[in-house]
């Protein structure tokens, strides 16, 4: 059913059809809205499930550590400086192949203290060894949610599962959203099926200390169980779309890379803005495209690969830095393509939108602009060049 | 399988109080309880992959979350119908308690899950190399509290963890010594019986990191509850219940015993100053035996 919906409160609906038994979480802006709505479905009798309100993140994601430990679905949400607070846990329970779903409503990192998104958060974690799945707008952050489940308690993943939505912008922007039915919901995602759990009938152990003997087999079993996620997805879209009728990739989306001269490498909500922009200048006969990641990780190289290899000019949008180097989606788009015959001519590599600033349809003219002959390695758009005179000196 | 829920076979040190307490502790619980640990010897040493001596299930995610891990099976165990018959430990070293872990151990005791937290107090970072925590006693030589011609060891005194537990309005804390097994397993079936968060906090020596002959753990156990040093008390509903009385010995006994302390023998000053941390005790818990026993 359409419903006119704020995208925390689509995503609070979405994870009550999903009947988690236990969630757990720490109030953080934008992230907020989605658990209040969470508590306030529990208190009101419409969804069993015990809401566990904590001290803090790294809390909140040790609570989830264990209910899901114990054989229940769970789910947690989070943002920007909760999101690096639970850091330590997000490697923990992905390590211990443990199959949580969260939300990380994106948000800068302080200093200094901002409460608008980027992407900084989820991409800092980037190593730990969770999917990330990036929405664009608010009906993908309510179905990749449904995904999100489907992926993680699969018996050959038990991995967690971030799903991104971009702060502010999705979690309390207002869209119209097909909100499915339960029955809807119930086919997709069955009940959750512990592989292992604690059980006082059949006691295990869980959490054991892997000496040099042991400990590199670990990490190379997550590594290639990400690779068969690459794999996954797709099936699992496949089949979403079969009783939702939305059809998603899962790894990217192309929009109109096909013949395109240029094309913008991009991921979250800034995609919809592009997707105007890319229209209205074709309408004038430019050749220009869009190369959407919804995965982020695990990383769809050979995706990109293909939806590129012959894209003469390549701009790689990062809402995020890794200050000292480049830009963090931009390195790997590169390193897809390093000692490939076939290949972008150019690679260039722009910062847009950090702590909030708009992404106006200006802002991405200036990146096809600027998209030229010339590579550039970290190019900040909307930059205001009299903030970058203040000195001490 | 051995008769015990915490098998031997594992690797603690010869003598050590912890896994001597831990044994207990999950004896007197039995076999319907989960176990959630923190990092440190006590995980270390009964779980090196792919061996494991517990025969409960058993989680060990990080350091300073087992409050909170155990928080969520408790949750977990609530939303299946299965808390009523399952028992939840969560345990964990003095660092990890009084320090690292102290957060998520005060969220864990504030929203009145029904889970026993076990403190195994054995005074100081042991598994890796020594070092002080909060519950290191004052004028303890420890390698990051070392002893030096300026300084006599740990400048602080005991964090006062029962106290602080004790705070948060719970229905039962207590303190017991590895050196009075009996009284643990009481102390643990007593707080089993009890709905809602419980601490109890165990005083497990340590030969290596005390510097003590393996064979003196009991010994040296019952020298600090002996001296007012280590106060066996229990709280209900926030009134003490039950303390163990003792004929005090002088501190010098318990010191002496250890080589952590071994500096302060010369040193009558720095031992008042200890005598008077046990006589503070002894008052305040009023553990003095009225009549001499056997007299």
């Amino acid at each position: 059913m359409k419903e006119f919906l704020e995208g925390s409160l689509a995503v609070g609906e979405i994870i009550r059809l999903c009947k988690p038994g236990v969630i757990s979480a720490y109030p953080i802006t934008p992230q907020t809205h989605i658990v209040e709505e969470l508590a306030t479905m529990v208190c009101e009798g419409k969804l069993n499930s015990q809401f566990v309100n904590v001290e803090s993140e790294h809390s909140a994601a040790s609570v989830v550590l264990g209910a899901v430990a114990t054989g229940v679905r769970v789910y947690t949400a989070t943002s920007s400086q909760g999101l690096l607070y639970m850091a330590e846990v997000l490697f923990n329970i992905a390590g211990m192949r443990l199959p949580v779903v969260m939300t990380c409503a994106n948000r800068a990192i302080s200093a200094p203290i901002n409460i608008w998104n980027d992407q900084q958060d989820s991409v800092s974690m980037r190593d730990t060894g969770w999917v990330q799945l990036f929405a664009e707008d608010i009906q993908e952050a309510a179905d990749f949610h449904l995904i999100a489940y489907k992926l993680a308690e699969d018996k050959s993943v038990m991995l967690p599962v971030m799903v991104c939505m971009d702060g502010f912008i999705l979690t309390h922007g207002i869209e119209t959203v097909d909100m499915p039915s339960q029955e809807q919901v119930d086919k997709f995602l069955p009940a959750y099926k512990p592989l292992y759990k604690l059980d006082t009938e059949n006691p295990i152990s869980m959490g054991l200390l892997a000496d040099p003997d042991y400990y590199m087999e670990t990490r190379y079993a997550l590594q290639e169980t990400h690779k068969d996620v690459l794999n996954l997805i797709p099936k699992i879209t496949a089949d979403f779309a079969k009783v939702f009728g939305r059809a998603y990739n899962g790894l990217v989306e192309e929009y109109y890379t096909k013949d395109a001269e240029r094309v913008i490498v991009a991921m979250g909500s800034v995609c919809g803005t592009i997707k105007e922009v890319v229209d209205e200048l074709r309408a004038k006969g430019k050749k220009v495209g869009l190369l959407k990641i919804t995965s982020y990780r695990p990383f769809p190289a050979q995706a990109i690969y293909e939806a590129l290899k012959n894209t003469p000019k390549v701009a790689v949008m990062d809402r995020a830095v890794s200050l000292g180097s480049f830009a963090p989606l931009y390195s790997e788009i590169k390193a897809v393509f390093c000692s490939k015959k076939k290949k972008p001519q150019v690679i260039s590599s722009f910062v847009v939108g950090l702590g909030g600033r708009d992404i106006t349809k200006d802002s991405i003219k200036e990146v096809f602009r600027l998209l030229t002959a010339k590579e550039l390695a970290g190019e900040f758009i909307d930059l205001k060049p009299e903030l970058l005179k203040e000195s001490y000196e | 399988m051995s008769n015990h829920f915490l098998s031997p076979g594992h690797t603690a040190c010869a003598g050590c109080g912890q896994s001597l307490a831990a044994r207990l502790v999950i004896d007197a619980s039995g076999p319907n309880t989960i176990v959630v640990n923190n990092t440190g010897c006590l995980e270390v040493f009964s779980t090196k992959y792919p061996e494991t001596a517990w025969e409960v299930p058993w989680i060990h995610s990080l350091f300073e979350n087992a409050a909170a891990v155990a928080s969520g099976v408790e949750s977990a165990l609530r939303y299946l119908g299965k808390k009523d018959g399952i028992n939840v430990i969560a345990q964990g070293g003095d660092g990890s308690t009084a320090d690292i872990g102290l957060q998520a151990l005060s969220g864990m005791l504030e929203r009145g899950h029904d889970i026993l937290y076990v403190c195994y107090d054995n005074e100081a970072y042991m598994n890796t190399g020594v070092q002080r925590s909060g519950l290191t006693p004052f004028n303890t030589n420890t390698s990051t509290s070392p002893v030096t011609n300026s300084s006599s060891g740990n400048i602080r005194p005991k964090k006062p963890m029962p106290e602080i537990a004790n705070a948060h309005g719970i229905a039962y804390v207590a303190t017991a010594s590895a050196g009075f097994a009996q009284d643990i397993q009481r102390k643990v079936k007593k707080a089993m019986s009890i709905k809602g968060p419980k601490y109890m906090q165990i005083h497990v020596p340590c030969p290596l990191g005390w510097r003590y002959g393996p064979e003196l753990t009991f010994e040296v156990a019952k020298l600090a509850v002996d001296t007012g040093l280590y106060p066996l008390i229990e709280y209900e509903n926030g009134k003490l219940t039950g303390v163990r009385q003792i004929q005090p010995k002088p501190v010098e006994e318990y010191l002496k015993a250890q080589g952590r302390f071994k500096h302060l023998l010369n040193n009558p000053e720095e031992i008042k100053k200890i005598q008077a941390i046990a006589d503070a005790n002894i008052e305040k818990y009023n553990l003095r035996v009225v009549k001499p026993e056997g007299n």
